[in-house]
């Protein structure tokens, strides 16, 4: 029941600002996949194309072998979450979960089981007499989510559906939300600027950044394997330290670095670090670590660890991530290490 | 020295005392509105209502609202006031609801000046305008001849001194207050509405129907209960451009007090009115909280 999605060369511009720059995206079908970027970056404007708010100017889209560009919104049976809910403030919830059921002239009695099972599988089942300025966020949520799927569409897009609800409640509707993707199996795409959602629910990541894809894979290769600067920095917390590549060796910092990974040709580069990525060394020197040496700064407890700043010889700030077990005082000398496998170089004009 | 118990006690008279003063210093605002509108609103409402059931002889009778039943004329004046308001009332929907619909849908910068292009006769004395109409339908105005030269038309048509030229003017008049509270309500339908409606399947007529209409009813019924009240009693425009053919509540009123010099019967009118527009207002409620009740049912 799942189908695919596939997006070839759209674009969209409003008056010589470029919001997309020809997209071509494959979404395989029954996947989880979000569009992940910061707020401008283009990301809800191709969910809104998908949707059909928006005519792009041009491009094709196509749910499995079916154009759809040219189809009008309320052709292209899609569930859809919106980020403000968009319950109508004239039904009470259960009007609203019957509504495209209604439209599709389904008997009564049918509307009225589905609505049922949809309410039941959000777990709200009884609230359906309640108005939607009686729910909660979390319960307004869940009421969107039953009326975007009582239709069993096959393409449900979410429209960062979490934001309006505090972190705790967040993070368990992301479990939930991706719960009820396996059990329905359709093919969903999921916008945010959360990097944590993101990271958490999908399959696959599409990030998105100036109108264009920067990078799309899973969740895992992203986060460890960035192709550009924007990518790492916008993905997790990170240092860029500026490396070179020269006749097949890396150097950073005037640091000779090793890599168990291919080296790639000569050029300018950055050396991904990531505070957690760095371990404190007790000594200079330690098999399998490339060694960086610096003086301690300021360190700030976080609770699970503790966030230490740290100047190189050479005057680059880093960070790094340790737990409690060992005592650093501001200005100890450090040696940092970062394993030879976890040496990631992103071309410097990537971005 | 206290104990900060005995403090917290203290405190307590002064918190009360503090909280009752701005209760006091609130109050001692309000009470000139107050008295303002007992004395020029509610005292001359009870007066008139006790002048209506008075007769010529000043003795209590209900003889006044006897004349109001069993009069022909005036049955027909009600008959008349009633015509010409839900006409109005009518054709300021039909003409206003798109126009609003359309403000609502622009960007707000062009929304504006186009308001400003409704606003502007809005602001301009009712008087002016009244007979500027005059000019323009007159049997020799500016429509006719224009109409006439162009060949569109042989014979001067008709168009004031009946009720067209009434309807004319008062829709011309009262269309920014129907336009007004449509294009407000119409403001606060989040485009996510509309959007979630023609996701869901609905095609543009159902989104409508189903969705839209039903946001702005509340907005439309404001607009249609301003418009309807003040037609009830309006008087300039319908006495100027309905030429004595016309005759409307408001006028008999004028006519019973200056040329019959009877308080008692333009009082009894009055009341009626009043009562009118009363019931026309709880209706409307009524209707609204119907209106949600039954949706949600």
């Amino acid at each position: 029941m799942a189908i695919s999605i596939s997006i070839r060369g759209v674009r969209k511009t409003y008056k010589n600002v470029c919001a997309l720059d020809d997209i071509d995206l494959d979404i395989k079908a029954g996947e989880f996949l979000t569009l992940l970027g910061p707020s401008g970056s283009g990301k809800t404007t191709l969910l809104m194309i998908i949707a059909g708010f928006i005519r792009p100017d041009c491009g094709s889209l196509r749910f499995g072998e079916e154009e759809m560009i040219l189809t009008p919104p309320h052709r292209r049976n899609i569930g859809m979450v919106f980020q403000s809910y968009a319950l109508f403030p004239h039904m009470n919830v259960a009007a609203n979960v019957a509504y495209p059921l209604k439209l599709r002239g389904i008997a009564k009695e049918e509307i009225h089981r589905r609505v049922d099972d949809a309410l039941k599988l959000v777990q709200l089942e009884g609230l359906g007499d309640r108005r939607s300025n009686e729910l909660s966020g979390g319960q307004k949520q869940r009421v969107a989510l039953a009326r975007a799927i009582v239709f069993a569409p096959r393409i449900l897009l979410m429209d960062e559906p979490l934001s309006a609800l505090d972190k705790k409640l967040r993070e368990q509707m992301q479990l939930e939300l991706r719960q009820l993707h396996d059990t329905l199996g359709m093919t969903t795409v999921y916008v945010t600027h959360d990097q944590r959602e993101a990271l958490t629910m999908s399959d696959r990541i599409a990030v998105i950044n100036n109108g264009a894809l920067m990078q799309l894979d899973t969740p895992q290769r992203i986060y460890d394997y960035p192709v550009s600067a924007f990518t790492a920095d916008f993905i997790g917390e990170s240092i860029l330290l500026p490396a070179q590549v020269r006749n097949g060796a890396i150097s950073s910092c005037n640091n000779m670095v090793n890599a168990t990974s291919k080296v790639p040709s000569d050029g300018e580069y950055y050396l991904l670090l990531r505070p957690e990525r760095l371990q404190l060394l007790n000594k200079e020197a330690e098999d399998g670590y490339n060694v960086f040496t610096g003086t301690a700064k300021k360190s700030v407890y976080q609770g699970e660890s503790i966030l230490l700043y740290v100047t190189l010889t050479n005057g680059e700030q880093l960070r790094v991530r340790y737990n409690g077990t060992m005592h650093v005082s501001e200005g100890d000398n450090v040696y940092l290490g970062l394993l030879h496998e976890h040496v990631v170089l992103i071309a410097r004009d990537s971005e | 020295m206290m104990t900060t118990h005995q403090l917290a006690d203290a405190n307590a008279g002064l918190l009360a005392r503090a909280a009752q003063r701005e209760q006091w210093a609130l109050l001692g605002l309000t009470m000139p509105a107050f008295v303002l509108v007992f004395l020029v609103m509610l005292l001359p409402v009870l007066w008139l209502f006790g002048l209506s059931f008075l007769n010529d002889e000043g003795q209590f009778s209900l003889e006044n609202y006897q004349r109001l039943v069993e009069s022909k004329s005036y049955a027909r004046i009600f008959r008349t006031t009633f015509e010409v308001s839900i006409l109005t009332t009518l054709i300021c929907a039909l003409l206003g609801y798109p126009l609003a619909y359309l403000f609502s849908q622009l960007p707000s910068k062009k929304a504006n000046l186009l308001m400003i292009a409704v606003l502007l006769p809005f602001w301009t004395s009712l008087l002016v305008r009244t007979y500027a109409w005059l000019v323009l339908l007159q049997r020799r105005g500016v429509i006719n001849d224009w109409g006439m030269s162009l060949g569109f038309w042989e014979e001067p048509l008709k168009l004031v001194h009946n009720l067209s030229g009434t309807l004319i003017g008062m829709v011309h008049i009262m269309l920014p207050l129907m336009i007004l509270p449509l294009y407000g309500g119409m403001k606060t339908i989040s485009a996510d509405y509309t959007r979630a409606a023609a996701n869901l399947g609905a095609g543009p007529v159902r989104v409508f129907t189903t969705v839209f209409l039903p946001l702005s009813l509340p907005g439309l019924l404001a607009g249609a209960m301003i418009v309807f009240v003040l037609c009830l009693g309006f008087f300039v425009t319908p006495s100027l451009l309905g030429g004595g053919r016309v005759i409307m509540l408001s006028m008999r009123i004028q006519t019973d007090i200056e040329l019959f010099y009877n308080w008692g019967a333009a009082s009894a009118l009055g009341v009626v009115l009043l009562i009118f527009t009363l019931l026309i207002f709880y209706l409307s409620m009524r209707f609204l909280r119907m209106k949600q009740w039954m949706e949600s049912n």
